[in-house]
């Protein structure tokens, strides 16, 4: 009955919705689908999305390997804390988030204040989509990787250690190698999660046609002038890409798994 | 104290500069990208002052937008709650074939982008959609209308209560179910006895995250919306609104009583962490 009820949901609610975007493009010819998806403005919006994405997961590998290691390795005062309010972006509604990066990085804000006389301007630029996008994408690294840390047998560093490696060594020989399957797997999360994010974004960006449109946004455009067809071809698009992702994360984890069950059995 | 083969302290600890050094980019990092947006959000709500922040909280539109989103997510999360239970139930208590392809389908809506999760019910229920003009003859109405935004939110919070529950339910196998199974419970009491209170804690976890998400949904609903202020506004979209027409200390004092909710959210969560000694 369990499943029964699982899979009926599941079709209702996630594969009639879903094929719907395919027997649209069915629909379509081959030549109006490909205008559709390769006109300028559309290939402009898939550089930014993915570029946008891309860098900002990037800088979450980056952080977010060494906010799991601040966590899980050094005790200082209001450690806790912090390691709760590290999945704020998970509970925060993205358009609160949207508004509040946007104000923080206007011309006048806290912080585009200080950056305004340097000549970098953040709000309504490329820049303002990174910047919304390495702040929803910042828990997953964190949080893919801390388990792997907490994990690691510290015996493996003292027999580094005792064998006279320094402490550089051991962590770029010994213990990153150990981080490296979990920080992919959250640097394709983060990026999954990028490419498809909206709501933080458009406050920020600016939303100009070939320079700071995110595809999500060409979309909802799209839609908006009725343009349905164009509309779902670009979905399209986005979906097949989005779902590749989806399997890499699953397959990454089955691989992880499968080596730490071959591991265990030897050890 | 220390024998010729003991490992020198240095060596299996960073030095104090550089701890301080890691430790103070990791905050200064954190500092910027979650703390700066999180005070801004309250500062900017109350910068008017406390009048202006009831005033625009009582504004009858901010209300009707408040009881919205309650509502949505008062069908949303229930529905969800129970389809994530029964499919950590289904997971964990029975073999199969294509487990794991059923596992990958419950986690679809993640990998789905909100907007285009919106598209696909205007595709459905649209004027042009599938069951466009059925609706229309017989004077319904899904897309720009209550209806779409509930079933826009569940599609995109469906994965989180099952998400929660599979991997904690994987883990505790079946020993116990059959224990009392064997001992003569019926299905329905070894479910209310056995099964879940051992998972209660996960499936708070797992509700708590839906919650947040349904009634911060922001991409999916603004598509099906149609943004009719007083009917078809939730908070999210009031926020927009008021932003777009330059209400700035109405569209955070809005703001702010998600980002409490989102606090609400993550104290849950920490307490059930702890409570359960994950951390």
């Amino acid at each position: 009955m369990a499943l029964g009820f699982t899979l009926l949901y599941l079709g209702l609610m996630v594969m009639i919705p879903l094929s719907t975007v395919f027997l649209k493009t069915a629909t379509m010819t081959w030549t109006a689908f490909w205008a559709a998806v390769s006109g300028p403005r559309a290939l402009a919006a898939y550089r930014l999305s993915l570029g946008a994405s891309l860098i900002a997961a990037a800088i979450n590998v980056v952080f977010g390997l060494l906010v799991a290691w601040v966590l899980e390795r050094y005790s200082f005062p209001g450690r806790r804390l912090i390691d709760a309010f590290v999945d704020l972006p998970f509970a925060l509604p993205t358009a609160v988030a949207g508004i509040a990066l946007a104000t923080i990085y206007a011309k006048n804000g806290w912080v585009g204040r200080w950056l305004e006389p340097l000549g970098i301007q953040v709000a309504y630029t490329p820049l303002g989509v990174v910047v919304a996008l390495t702040f929803i994408g910042l828990p997953f690294v964190v949080r893919t990787v801390q388990p792997v840390l907490t994990d690691l047998d510290p015996e493996v560093e003292e027999a580094a250690a005792s064998l006279g490696a320094g402490r550089w060594q051991t962590f770029r020989r010994v213990i990153l190698p150990e981080l490296v399957p979990a920080a992919t797997t959250g640097f394709v999360l983060a990026f999954a999660r990028a490419l498809g994010e909206y709501g933080s974004v458009i406050f920020i960006a600016g939303n100009m046609p070939m320079r700071s449109e995110i595809t999500p946004l060409l979309i909802m455009i799209k839609l908006e002038q009725y343009d349905y067809a164009g509309a779902t071809a670009i979905a399209m698009v986005f979906l097949i890409a989005s779902f590749a992702l989806l399997f890499l994360v699953n397959f990454l984890a089955w691989r992880r798994n499968r080596r730490l069950r071959a591991g265990e059995e030897a050890g | 104290m220390s024998g010729p083969k003991s490992i020198p302290s240095r060596a299996l600890s960073e030095p104090r500069w550089v701890r301080f050094l890691l430790i103070g980019t990791a905050l200064v990092f954190l500092g910027f990208f979650l703390f700066l947006p999180l005070v801004l959000v309250f500062h900017e709500a109350f910068k008017d002052g406390v009048a202006v922040y009831l005033a625009a909280i009582r504004e009858p539109v901010a209300l009707a937008a408040v009881r919205l989103t309650l509502l949505v997510a008062f069908i949303a999360v229930p529905i969800n709650f129970l389809f994530g239970l029964a499919a950590a139930w289904a997971i964990s208590k029975f073999r199969f074939r294509g487990k794991n392809m059923l596992i990958t389908l419950i986690d679809l809506p993640f990998a789905v982008s909100p907007v285009i999760s919106g598209v696909m019910f205007v595709l459905l229920f649209g004027a042009h959609g599938f069951f466009g003009p059925w609706l229309q003859s017989h004077d319904l109405r899904v897309i720009f209308a209550v209806p779409g935004i509930v079933l826009a939110t569940m599609f995109v919070t469906s994965p989180m209560v099952a998400r929660e529950l599979i991997p904690l339910m994987q883990a505790q196998g079946s020993d116990e179910e059959e224990a009392a199974l064997t001992l003569g419970a019926s299905g329905w009491q070894t479910f209310f006895k056995v099964s879940l209170p051992k998972i209660r804690w996960g499936l708070l976890y797992g509700v708590v995250l839906c919650n947040a998400r349904a009634m911060g949904e922001f991409g999916a609903v603004s598509v099906v919306s149609g943004h009719v202020r007083g009917l078809t506004n939730t908070m999210p979209l009031h926020i927009e609104i008021l932003y777009n027409e330059y209400q700035f200390s109405a569209a955070f004092a809005v703001a702010s009583l998600l980002a409490l909710l989102a606090l609400v959210t993550l104290a849950i969560k920490s307490a059930i962490e702890w409570r359960t000694g994950r951390r």
